[in-house]
This record gives C-alpha cells, structure tokens and sequence, in this order.
C-alpha cells in the first residue's frame, strides 16, 4: 500500500490559498494526478472555491466550473449532458465539494444524479465540519467534537452521518473512502473510479488543522491516525452497492491517541472518550457485517 | 404546419424548432405538459436533445447552468413555487451570463394554494436579470421562444418567457408550427466563445474582489441594455422569414386616445374588445400590452402614453406596501417626462377572471375620474 507510485505530472500549481497542513489541498493534488487533465471540475461553495484562488487566478491547469452550494451534482449531471451533447465523451466530470455539501445542503441533488446514475465523479472531500466559514457543526462532525456551533457542554452528541450507507442504498457502481495518509490507495480509487460509468462517490478524509486545532505538521499523521484507530475505515464498495470491502491490514492504534491529539475533543473527560471510542468500535463491527453480509442476493442485477 | 394545440405545447414546439441539446426539468401544475411533450419528443428521437428528469426545480436550473456552460442550448420550464425554488438559481444564470431560455407559467404562489394564475411569481425575479417577455397568444409563444434563443445567445443573458396559467397555459389555440430546418438559417447552432473546456481551461465564477466585481453586474447592465435594439431586430427578421412579429409593446386605437389601459398578458385580448366596445360607443380609448418587461420599454411606454388625457394600468400582481408592479414601472417610466395622470388597478389574483365587465369597470372609473385612489384601486375585491 505504501509503494511510491505517485505521477509526477503536476496538474495543480503552487500559489493556491489554503492554510497550512490542509487535507483538501492534498486530496485534490492527488485526485487529480489520478484523473489527468481530461479533467472538469464543478466546486460549490466550499474551502476549495477560496483554495483555488481569487479572479483572474486559478491554482488548477482543469477547467473549473464555480456553482451553488447545494448545486455540485445538479451542475456536474448538466455539466457532462452538455459535454456530451456537442461531442465531448471523453471529459470526465468531477463534483468537488465539501463535506458540508455533501452530507447537509448537496445531500438532496446528490441523491437526485446518484438515483439517476449520472455519468459523474462525485467526491466529498471531507474536513468534518464547515471550515470556509469558520468551524461549524456539519452532519459529518463526529460525536465529541467542539465547533463553534457545538461549544463548551454542547459538544456534538450525535454521530457522523453513515453517509457511504446511503450512496451504497442508490446502487451505484462505485464508492470508496480514502485518505490523503495513504496517497497510492487514494490515487488507485480514483484511477479505478475512472474507468467506470455512472455515478461514482468517492469520500475523502481530509483533515483541516485549523478546525481541528491541530499543529499544521500533524495534518498526514492524523489522517493515518484516524484510518488505524478505525475512526475512517478505508471502505469501498462495488456491485451497485451489494460487496462490502474493509481495509483492515493495519496495525490498530487506540481511539485516545487521535483524539486527544487534537484541540477539538480536548475538552472530553476519561468517560467520555470511552464513549467516543466505543461508538467507533461499535461502527467498526457493523462495517464488518456489511462485509460478510455483501451480495446477500446473488444473480441480482441491479 | 398548423395545429390546434395548448399554450404549453406550444413551448415544446418553439423548444424543439430551437434544436435544444440539453433539457432539465421537474414537474409542477400547470407547466407540466411542456416538459411531458419534451421528454417523449427527446425519447421518440423528433429532438435530439438529453432530457434530466431531475429531483428537484432548483437542480433544474442548475443542471441547465452546467449544460449551458460547456456550450450546449438548454432550457427548462417551470411555474410558482418551482420559480420560486430556483431562485438562487436565477440570479447564478445571469451571474454567470448563460443564454438559458426558460418558460413561467404564471401561476399564483402559496399559502393558500393556488394553481391559478396570477403574476407575482416571475415579478418577484424582476431585479435579477433575466430579460422577462410575456405573451398573449400560443402562437406568441411559440415564436417567442425561438426568439428567445437568438437574443439570449446575442446578448449572453438568460430570458424567461411568460404565460398565464390555463387561460394561455391549457387553452388551444390555433398555431403554425416551425420545423427545426427552417429555424436553423434564423438561429443557428450556439457557439459560445469561452466555455468548460480541456483544452483551454479556465476558471468560472471563482472569487471576484470588490476592484472587479462591480464593473462586471456594470457589463450586465450594459448588456441589458443592448437587449433592446437586439430585440427589435431579432423581432423584425423573425417577421421578414416568418411573418409574424410581435414588438416590444402592442398599441391599440392608441394614436387618438384620450384614455388608454395598459395590460400585459392574456388580459390584453380582453382589453382589446373592450376597447372596441367602447369606441363603438365613440369613447376615445386605446389599450398597451407590454410585452417585453426586463429591459423595461421606456420610450414606447412613454411615447404612447404622453399625448392621453389619463392612463389606467391593470396589476394581476402586488407588491405589498407599495402598489401593482406594471403601475409603478409604469410610472416611473414617464416620471419627469409628462405629466399625464396614471392610476393604478389592481385584480384577477390568484385565477379571479377578468372578464370584458370587469375591465369595462376599470375603463369606466378611469374616464369618470372620481372616487378613483391615487394608486391602488382593487377591482372586485369582496371585502
């Protein structure tokens, strides 16, 4: 898993404008390598559409088409009929959105082009909470978690959204998670998810330092924390959603480790770890019966 | 060939004529048969264009901006609430200055619920952009759309093409339909200049300062307002090819007339034969369908306005705490200009017909001149 494969073309510059150790400047350097530049790019509101940089710049040589929040899949599924319609089959489409377009405000024309299985890239690059507009709580911030809309005792009490159980309940052809902690995985996914037609939902971890209140240096060890400790388990799943596939050849480290590393969950007392820790367990095993329990209907077809 | 068809299959018939290559769209009453066509006309092969059957009207729009902005022609359809819903939407499309045609039905907006018509949804997307034109008849409509498409890619704004609910939307009317073969030598295949493309990679709609933000809603402007000679000649050789053509404005009996209504919609047929009741009875009255309202028609409106004695404007629409929107443009338009007495007439919300009596009635308190409010006169209010 660790072999240095990586492409060297470069299809993302330096001069971008993200903050120092950010994930997602990360993720779409590696994406894109796997991609290549028969790439177009749709960005809703996010990080990314600061990251990318202010008019007349742009830190990608794809081009990028800019749109709503709640839009990326919606603008992608048009984006790839209206390639298509003047002859261009070869671009592939990638939705670039957050994790707040993703599991809150997007969740709606994803489900949309997914059930429609829109030939498109879709990937959530995922910094578990609204970082643009500085920390708050989205449906992708785990349990524990301090945001500044889930202060001091609010602390967020409620579990990430499964967010791969529901594309998986869209039956299409490809989903994975991957991480910017192990580039080679993630750039396979992407190559992989490449090759397939339909709708394609990739779910990247990507750790933001500074909503995590993490030292910019720790950005890549966390992110590796956070697969060996179980907290974002390298999952993918083919077969329209039906074969269940758990990395789990790894060297487990303990939930405490991760963390407490970072400010976000510093404020959590001995008990409350345990509690955090277990909820991970608990979704480790249940990835596991998805795993035994893949293809319970031989022969289906879709 | 001529047809007896609906007003909404009239839209289909200007959407297939266009050679649209992308259409997006969700149902609500009482547009749905404009997509209903559409979609079985992309499945029978009539038009060759991808049909997203989306989840929602807001990705309607959307998935128009993405179609439109790798260069394909693309429309969608909608009313009301699904308006409404886009909305966001509405502004991005001009933001991002696509050529997307879409069609209104006019339809009221809830709560109570309403499917009848009314004007209050596209007038609520007045300051957005969108070059808005209402029409009349089917066959207005019809050619409107084709239309639409030649001023829309011209001028690189959106425009939204208006008709009433059920009195336009679901009433048959004869109409000439336009083969796509002889359309294609008025408008031919959209070529935009910059689009999403590989081998030229650009970045649209990414983050503007305030030192360049501002002189691009300027360029909006100015196309705006390039719009109104663009109209006039995409209306005149459309009339040359096909011999129809519409204007920015349609004056009635107005050249001697001392009192003139203006209207807009399916309303102005009706005022028409009340005018010619009326003349029959030797009052001087004339009547103005506006039919381009975004970029609103000042000199039109200004010159057939100036020489009557009082101008009465009729509103299926309110803006609350102010008055009916057709009266307030009008009236700033001829602000500072002339000094002719407008009044402003407010009925038929929510699908309440306006019948030839009820604009008798309006006619008739206009001529009398008393008991008539500034601004605001609300006819057949049951209150």
């Amino acid at each position: 898993m660790n072999a240095p494969k990586i492409p060297l073309p470069e299809l993302m510059t330096s001069g971008h404008l993200a903050c120092q150790g950010c994930g997602a400047t990360q993720a779409m350097r590696f994406a894109l390598k796997a991609l290549g530049p028969r790439t177009a790019l749709v960005l809703p509101a996010c990080c990314w559409s600061v990251i990318d940089g202010p008019f007349p710049h742009s830190s990608l040589k794809v081009p990028i088409l800019h749109t709503a929040f709640e839009a990326a899949a919606s603008t992608a599924s048009g984006l790839k009929a209206g390639l298509e319609m003047r002859g261009d089959t070869e671009t592939v489409v990638m939705a670039w959105a957050g994790d707040g377009g993703t599991f809150d405000i997007g969740i709606q024309a994803l489900s949309g082009a997914a059930e429609r299985n829109e030939d498109i890239i879709y990937c959530c690059y995922d910094n578990e909470a609204y970082m643009n507009t500085g920390i708050q709580r989205s449906s992708s911030t785990p349990i524990g978690a301090w945001t500044t809309t889930t202060p001091g005792v609010h602390w967020k009490k409620r579990p990430k959204k499964k967010m791969i159980d529901i594309m998986a309940a869209h039956s299409i052809p490809y989903i994975a998670t991957a991480s910017v902690a192990y580039p080679n995985d993630l750039i396979e996914k992407f190559r992989k998810a490449r090759e397939i037609k339909g709708t394609r939902f990739l779910h990247v971890f990507a750790p933001c330092p500074t909503g995590w209140k993490l030292a910019p240096e720790l950005s890549v060890s966390m992110a590796r924390q956070a697969v060996t400790s179980k907290v974002f388990p390298l999952v993918e799943v083919t077969d329209n959603g039906r074969t269940w596939k758990v990395w789990k050849d790894f060297e487990p480290t303990p939930v405490k480790d991760y963390i407490m590393a970072q400010g976000r969950f510093r404020h959590l007392s001995e008990e409350e770890q345990r509690f955090v820790a277990e909820g991970i367990e608990q979704n480790w095993q249940y990835l596991l019966s998805r795993e035994a329990g893949s293809s319970f209907v031989p022969g289906l077809q879709h | 060939m001529k047809k007896v068809i609906m007003g909404n299959h009239a839209v289909s018939y200007g959407v297939r004529a266009s050679d649209v290559r992308v259409i997006s769209a969700y149902p609500i009453t009482p547009q749905t048969q404009v997509v209903e066509l559409l979609s079985e006309m992309c499945a029978n092969g009539e038009l060759d264009a991808k049909f997203i059957a989306v989840e929602s009207e807001h990705s309607a729009l959307t998935a128009c901006v993405g179609a439109s902005a790798a260069g394909s022609r693309t429309f969608t359809a909608t009313s009301s609430q699904g308006l409404l819903l886009m909305h966001e939407i509405i502004h991005w499309a001009v933001g991002a200055r696509l050529p997307i045609v879409m069609s209104n039905v006019n339809r009221a907006v809830g709560p109570p619920w309403s499917i009848w018509t009314d004007q209050n949804d596209s007038l609520s997307q007045r300051d957005t952009g969108w070059l808005q034109i209402y029409c009349e008849s089917n066959q207005e409509v019809q050619d409107t759309i084709i239309q639409a498409f030649k001023i829309a890619e011209t001028v690189m704004l959106p425009v939204m093409i208006v008709l009433d609910a059920f009195f336009l939307s679901h009433t048959f009317e004869i109409v000439d339909i336009l083969e796509p073969e002889s359309v294609r030598p008025f408008l031919p295949p959209y070529r935009p200049a910059k689009k999403i493309d590989v081998a030229d990679p650009h970045s649209f709609g990414n983050l503007a300062s305030p030192s360049e933000y501002f002189e691009l809603r300027y360029m909006i402007e100015k196309a705006m307002e390039d719009s109104r000679e663009v109209i006039k000649r995409t209306d005149k050789e459309f009339e040359e090819r096909f011999g129809r053509g519409y204007g920015v404005v349609k004056p009635y009996r107005c050249e001697d007339a001392d009192y003139i209504l203006v209207t807009s919609g399916t309303v102005a047929s009706t005022t028409r034969a009340v005018v010619d009741a009326m003349r029959e009875e030797g009052i001087k009255i004339g009547s103005l369908k506006v039919r381009v309202f975004r970029p609103f028609p000042f000199d039109e409106v200004i010159a057939t306005l100036s020489k009557a004695k009082r101008v009465g404007v009729i509103d299926r629409n309110i803006s609350f705490g102010h008055h009916g929107i057709f009266y307030q443009e009008v009236k700033s338009a001829l602000y500072g200009r002339t000094d002719v007495p407008v009044t402003g007439f407010i009925t038929g919300l929510g699908g309440r017909d306006v019948t030839p009596p009820v604009i008798r009635t309006i006619a008739e308190k206009l001529i009398k001149g008393t008991n008539l409010e500034p601004d605001i006169n609300w006819i057949g209010v049951k209150i």
